[in-house]
Order: C-alpha cells, then structure tokens, then sequence
C-alpha cells in the first residue's frame, strides 16, 4: 500500500535560463504520492518550461529535481519515463503515421509481454473512448480525439506521475467533461500534475493549486483561496474572468 | 486490405519470387544472367537504404561507404584466407562496426537530419581519397595489396562453404545472390513486424514521444544504422564477387546519388520500391551506357529532379495511396466496407513521404 | 625557420582557401537551413567561366573576379527561381533536388566541353623564401579571403540586406514578419551564395585541374567546415576556417594531403559530437 504522505516529488531552487531570459527562477515545488495538483499562470508564467525540466527535454540551469528518491535534474528523457513518468506536452505529440491502436500498443509494450500489452491496450482505447477508432492512423483524427490519444499513450506507459500540459485545449465540451472524468479516474491510483488556462476545468477537478508568475511561484493554496486571492486576480484571474 | 490477406498475399509473392530466381538460368541466357545478377547485388544496397530512411527515418547520403567497405573487406580477407566463407562475414563485419562508430557520434551528437545527410556524404568521399592514394607498395593488409586508383584485380570469388577448390559458377552465384536479396527482404520484413521495428518506425514518426515513453531514441537509430551498415557491406561483397574486382569507384559520388535516386523514384517507407527502383535506373544508366546518346548524370540528373518535384512520394506508394482511394470508392458504391485499416498491419501502408 | 615560414604560409593558405570555398555555401545555409548540394559544381562552373573567357582572350583577372561572379550569380538565381521556390520547408527536397542539379550540371558541362579543357596558367610568378619557394598568387588568395569577410561584415552590418538577413539567421519567420516579401530574400541570397562561390571557383581555376568533376575534390572539406560552423555565417565561417585549415595544413605536412583530410574529417566529426550545433552557436550566441 502506498503511502500517501510521502514525498514524490520535490525541486529546490531550480532555476532554468535562456540567454538573459529567466525563464524559471527559484522553484521549489513539492508533491506528495497520488496527489493531483493543477498549475496555473498568465501565459509565459514558465509552466511548459517547468515540465520540460521535469520530463528530461531541458536541463536546468540550476537547482534539483528529486523523483521517488532519485535525482532526476539533466536526465535524459527517457531515463526520467523509465522511472515512471509521462507527460502529455502542449503541442500534441503522438505518432501521426501510425494507428490509434499502434501509439497505444507502442506506450503499453515497453515493459509488457504481447499478450498484456494487448491487454492493456484495449483497456486504455476503452478508457480514452476510441475503440471504433483503433485501425485509424492518428493524423485523421481530430484535434480533441489526438489528444486524448496523447494521453492514451501515458496512461499506457503506467506511470505513477502523470503531467498533463493543457489537456482540455482544443476539445468541445463534451470532450472536456469526459478529460475530467478520466484525471479523477486517474487519481484514484497516481499522483498528476495539470497545467490548464480554462477555470472551469481546474475547477472540476482541482484540490490543490499552484500559481505561477513570472517564472516563480505566487502562491500555493485550495482553489478557493487560491480564487478570492486579490494578487492572483490582479495577474491573471482578474482579467480572464472580467473577459 | 486486411492483414491477413496482406500476408497471404506476400507469401504467395515470396514463393513466386523463389521459383523465378530457382527458373531463370533455364530461360535466360548467361549474359543476361550476369546481368541481373549485378541488379540483385545492387538492390540489396537499395534494401539496406531503403530501411534506414524509409523505416529509420536516418537521412544518409552515403551509404556508398558500408557498401564499399564490404567489398574491399572481402577482397582483403579473401586474399588473405584463401577461402570466401570467413571473407563474406568480415565483409559483413568491417561496415557494421565502421557504421557504429560513425552512427555513435551521429546519434549521441543529436545532429539534425541536414548535417547528417552532409556527414555521411563526406565519409565516402573521404573514403574515395583515402582508398585512391593507396597505390604504393606500402600499402597492403597481408597478402593484399591494396592498389590505389587501379584497384585490386582478381579478387578470389565465392566459394562452397569452407571448401576453397569449389569456386562457385555463374549459375551458382546467381543462385546465391538473388537468394541473398530474397532472405535480406524477409529479414527486414520480419524486423519490420517485431517489437523493434515498431519502435523504430516510431521514433522515426516522433522521436520526442519516443522518448517520453521510456525509448532511447539515439539507440534505436543507432541500431538500425548498423544493420543497414551489414547489409550494405553484404551487398558490397557480392558487388566485389560478381566483377573479381574491387576499385575506388565503389566509393563514387555518383554511385551514392544514384542509390538515392532508387529510393526517391521507387518510393521511400517501402521496401519493393527501392529494389523496383534500383532495377530500373541500373537497367537505364547500362542502356545509356551502350547508346553514348546522352551523358548518364545528365539523365540521372533530370530523373531525380523531376520526382522531388512532381512526384516526391515515389512510385509505390503513389500507387499504394491510389489503389486504396479506388478500393475507398468502390466500398462506397457497394455500400459495403469491404476496405479496413489493419490495425498492426502497418508497415508499407503507411506511404511517407519525404519531409 | 625558412621551413616555418612555408609552413605558416601553407596554413594561411589553407584558411583562406577555406574561406573563399565556403562563404558562399555558409551564406546560403545560415540563411535558408539548407546544404547546396550542387556547390562543388557552382564552383567548376565559375572555373569553366574563367578559363573559356580567358581562352578567348579575356584579361584573366576581368575573367576571374568579374565574369565567374556574374555567371554563377546569374545561374544561381536562375535555379532559385526555376527549383528551389518549389520546395520551400521541404528541407531534404531541398537537398535532392539540388543533388539532381549537380549531376545535371556535371552531364551538361561534359556534353559541352568534354572531359577536359586547357587550363590556365598561374598569374603573378613567385619569390624564394631561403631553399623553397613560394607563389604571390597564394598571397594574392589570401587578400581576397580578408577582402571577402570584410565585404560580408561591412554588407551584413551596413546595409538594409545585411539587417533583413540577420533577422532571418535569427528567426526564420522574421523577414515575413517584418513585411518584407520572403521570396525576393530567399532569391537574392542565392543568387549571392552562387556569385560568391563563382568567384571561389574562378580564384581556384589557375591552381586546379579543370575538369566537370572537379567540385567533388572541394565539397568534403567545405561541407565539414560549414557544418562545423554552424548557422552564423561569418562568425562560424571564420572560426570552422581558421581551425580546419589550421588542423588540415599541418596534418597534410605531417602525413600525406589525403591523410590531413581524413584528420580533418575525425575532428570535425568529434566537435560536433561536443558542439552539435556548431562552433559559432556556441561561442558565437547572435553574431553575424
């Protein structure tokens, strides 16, 4: 049984640079085993940045990333997957020449022998609701179907952190509700971390909420208080609700 | 089509492409036999590319130099055996680990596709160089000598399996090389369809989400580059075996632009396209050869800038797209689906082009 | 120390040949990402230029540094705008299909004139040095690598063309951006890429067998020395030149030329295993 105190993850002061952009400055973030944490921010806040740094696509500049015990800072990204990570990125990255069936058959085999990962990969088309789809290359379907075979492929992967960069983006409502429904799913059993802009959407699914500003973190709070916060409103809440 | 079909119709395409190898010194005469024997050995050089582009998504211009590496690696330990079976795996061998050593910088080095492309073309014009400055006497590898621009004549051809008197006849040699090129065909294919190849073909679709899944992308490459090194190398030593000669002209700039122009007009993410298209342009630049009509760079030149252009996707999966669009139209007038994507059966459905 | 000043002459020329090989090549890959595959015969077509003019009576020098330029600018742009446009983004149809007009290049030069051509001789005779002795042309070389580069920096630092190309080095999209019509841009660097690589070829037809065939014997080196460069076209041009002319002058005396190529060759190789995007993009961050 795990643990649900324990610490998954954790950065101390991780700071990433580009040029003379600080892009990050100074993060330290921690998440506890099975949690599911939702990150927010004005665009250019370093979101994306921060889960680049996690997932192994950039090294920081400085600073530490602790996964499961493990130092994880400048690893590479597949070494950092192996350890039980998978991201969903902002810009849809799946496999576009191949079969929804394939991409999900791609994540599931990895650590799985042919009859599981056949196992798995019919559970996972079940869950993300593409199973009529399955033959289809990827790069026919839709923009909401492609990310949700984005997500497919992590969930595929079994990973016990799960980052999510703007899941919800691009989907009808319909799509966004059944996203919701599948991150609490998700939740019962690994910790996530979310990065979305729509607040409806946070609010669906959000305990805990992490603002980011400027590369830095605001503040860190429940979603009420992070929403009656004045200075999250003069950033960022207070012109996307006012609009 | 489904993937059963899809097998079944590949079978009975082997077994056809076995009985024709096993009938053609019955109907063909030895000149022509020796002929298409060269174009089985070239079209194992086109396989070899075929793959690592096509399905590795490695952009390599000179793949010339596995190729003539095999050849002289053969001519080397052939000379110094005495006997062609140790020879044929060296010949193997050499390319292979000269291919991981270059493909570790390549890969490691995370270069993108236009310097790799640029790199791999340098190594075989160096390659040229080097092998032509070794006229002295100096220069020789045990009882080889390695000749310079003249080349090493007489190279000792294939023999029976560790029987050095029982050197091979044309026939015989025809045998063994378009047997090769059936078994690299069936090896790849099977490649193709194991847990690696997908993954391969995968990284070449999307090497970040390869990556984020738990794969090593530079490996995979890395891998594949290797293998398609070997086969090269094979190709090169049945190259040396069916002229008795190796020159430095193996090494040619021509020869690796010709070997893209098999793969560009016979289609890239096939692999009967490459061969379709090594035969045509081998059978093209011999029938220039003997006409001394027209410069053959000149048509060569013409050829490759016409399909980048008009037809950048190549023949066979031009034909594939337009043979599935008819079958689409069909089932929609039937109203009946008798058209399914095989879900697994990818491979050389998936017409790529180019990027 | 005679032998020290040959040698430190022969490195001199080794740079700047490099320079003169590679500024038009480097010109239109820092601009447009993509390698010239048909350079090398951009290059004999400025030789074969020089020498048919100079055959026909021609001052040399006119035949070198005027007509070469011109006729391979000219043939540059003619080949921007009858293939090249086609193929905008498609970066590896970009490269085959200047691979096809390599070999058509080649074809059409061996229709024409066969394989080979009476050359020209060298102008300007030489000095003695102690024992050896050495040729002014390769000093005259050597003022025109240096005239070169401080052309391209006064052009790219001075001039409306120079800011919109480095607009572009840094940002592809940027020349669009700016309301500049992208097109012209793309068809005025390869024009220029080509004249400049003319010129190279023209400077090159005194010291060179003249034959359809002859790029092959440059392109390893150029292409190495631009790919070791990276995308800044003078910063990384300059650097890559004078530390591959450098390595290959020295290796070439030491051993055999091939075999300084063949040096050259595995050091390239193992800097861009540390550098891989280049000399100039690591130490050169937004340079010209």
């Amino acid at each position: 049984m795990q643990d649900y105190s324990a610490t998954l993850l954790e950065t101390r002061n991780l700071t990433m640079r580009f040029g003379g952009v600080v892009a990050n400055n100074d993060v330290s973030f921690t998440l506890k085993e099975a949690e599911l944490r939702c990150l927010i921010g004005p665009n250019g806040a370093g979101k994306s940045t921060f889960f680049k740094m996690l997932s192994g696509q950039l090294t920081p500049s400085s600073g530490s990333i602790t996964f499961r015990g493990q130092s994880i800072a400048g690893a590479a990204p597949h070494e950092i997957a192996r350890l039980g990570m998978g991201i969903k990125t902002q810009v849809p990255n799946v496999f576009n020449g191949l079969s929804v069936r394939e991409n999900i058959w791609i994540a599931a085999s990895r650590k799985h022998t042919p009859p599981v990962s056949r196992r798995i990969t019919d559970e996972v088309l079940d869950k993300i609701r593409l199973t009529d789809r399955a033959g289809d290359l990827v790069g026919h379907l839709a923009h909401g179907q492609r990310q949700w075979v984005e997500i497919g492929t992590v969930l595929a992967g079994e990973p016990d952190l799960i980052l999510l960069d703007e899941p919800a983006a691009g989907m009808t409502d319909a799509e966004v509700l059944r996203t919701a429904e599948i991150i609490k799913e998700i939740n019962r059993t690994r910790a996530l971390i979310v990065v979305e802009h729509d607040m409806q959407f946070i609010r669906m699914i959000a305990k805990t909420v992490t603002v980011f500003h400027q590369g830095q973190i605001l503040m860190e709070d429940t979603i009420g208080a992070v929403m009656a916060d004045q200075r999250v409103r003069d950033v960022y809440l207070g012109k996307k609700v006012a609009a | 089509m489904s993937r059963s079909l899809s097998t079944g119709l590949q079978l009975v395409l082997l077994a056809a492409a076995i009985a024709g190898v096993a009938l053609a010194p019955q109907v063909l005469e030895i000149f022509t036999l020796m002929q298409i024997t060269l174009f089985a050995a070239m079209s194992i050089l086109a396989l070899s590319l075929g793959f690592i582009w096509g399905f590795g998504g490695i952009l390599c211009f000179g793949q010339t130099a596995f190729f003539g590496l095999g050849g002289y690696a053969y001519a080397v330990a052939a000379i110094n055996l005495g006997d062609s079976t140790g020879a044929v795996f060296v010949g193997m061998l050499v390319p292979a680990a000269f291919a991981a050593a270059l493909g570790y910088f390549m890969f490691y080095g995370r270069i993108s596709d236009v310097y790799l492309g640029v790199i791999t073309l340098t190594v075989t014009l160096i390659l040229f160089n080097l092998i032509n400055s070794t006229a002295g006497d100096e220069y020789r590898i045990g009882a080889a000598q390695l000749g310079g621009f003249n080349g090493m004549p007489s190279v000792p051809g294939l023999n029976a399996p560790g029987d050095p008197s029982a050197v091979l006849e044309p026939e015989e040699i025809w045998f063994v090389t378009a047997g090769a090129l059936i078994a690299v065909y069936v090896i790849l294919r099977l490649v193709l369809v194991s847990h690696f190849g997908r993954v391969a073909v995968a990284i070449r679709e999307n090497e970040t989400r390869a990556s984020l899944l738990g794969y090593d992308p530079r490996l995979y490459k890395l891998l594949v580059f290797v293998i398609g090194g070997a086969i090269a190398g094979l190709a090169g030593v049945l190259y040396t075996n069916w002229g008795a000669f190796v020159s430095p002209t193996i090494f040619a700039l021509s020869l690796s632009a010709e070997i893209i122009i098999w793969i560009t007009i016979g289609g890239l993410g096939t692999l009967i396209g490459p061969v379709l298209g090594c035969v045509a342009i081998q059978a093209i630049v011999t029938e220039i050869g003997s006409q001394q009509e027209f410069n053959s760079n000149l048509v060569l030149g013409v050829i490759l800038i016409a399909f980048v252009l008009l037809l950048p996707r190549g023949l066979v999966p031009t034909a594939q797209i337009l043979w599935s669009r008819a079958l689409a139209l069909k089932a929609r007038r039937g109203g009946a689906a008798l058209f399914e994507g095989g879900p697994g059966g990818k491979d050389d459905h998936i017409a790529k082009a180019a990027e | 120390m005679d032998l020290g000043i040959v040698l430190a002459l022969d490195v001199l020329n080794g740079i700047a040949s490099l320079v003169l090989l590679c500024m038009g090549l480097a010109i239109i890959f820092g601009m447009m990402k993509v390698i010239n595959l048909a350079h090398g015969e951009f290059l004999m077509l400025g030789a074969y230029a020089t020498v048919v003019s100079a055959n026909a009576g021609v001052n040399i020098w006119i035949a070198m540094l005027v007509i070469a330029p011109l006729f391979v600018g000219i043939v540059g742009i003619v080949v921007e705008r009858c293939l090249i446009r086609f193929l905008y983004g498609r970066l590896v149809d970009t490269m085959l299909a200047t691979w096809g007009l390599s070999l058509l290049i080649v074809g059409l030069v061996t229709t024409v004139f066969g394989n080979t051509i009476n050359g020209v001789p060298t102008p300007l005779g030489g000095f003695a040095i102690g024992q050896y002795r050495s040729s002014l042309y390769t000093l005259f070389l050597v003022a025109m690598a240096l005239l070169l580069v401080g052309s391209v920096w006064a052009v790219l630092r001075y001039t409306r063309y120079g800011l919109i190309a480095r607009a572009t080095m840094q940002n592809p999209n940027m020349a669009a951006a700016m309301g500049l019509n992208p097109t012209r841009v793309y068809m005025v660097t390869f024009g220029i890429g080509a004249a400049i690589t003319g010129l190279a070829g023209g400077l090159l037809a005194p010291v060179s067998g003249i034959v359809p065939t002859m790029g092959g014997a440059y392109i390893a080196k150029a292409f190495i020395t631009v790919v070791g460069g990276g995308s800044a076209i003078l910063a990384g041009t300059a650097s890559a030149s004078a530390l591959f002319g450098t390595i290959n002058q020295i290796a070439a005396f030491l051993t055999t030329p091939v075999f300084g190529e063949v040096i050259l060759f595995i050091s390239a190789i193992v800097l861009i295993r540390l550098l891989p995007q280049g000399i100039s993009d690591r130490y050169f961050r937004r340079s010209l």
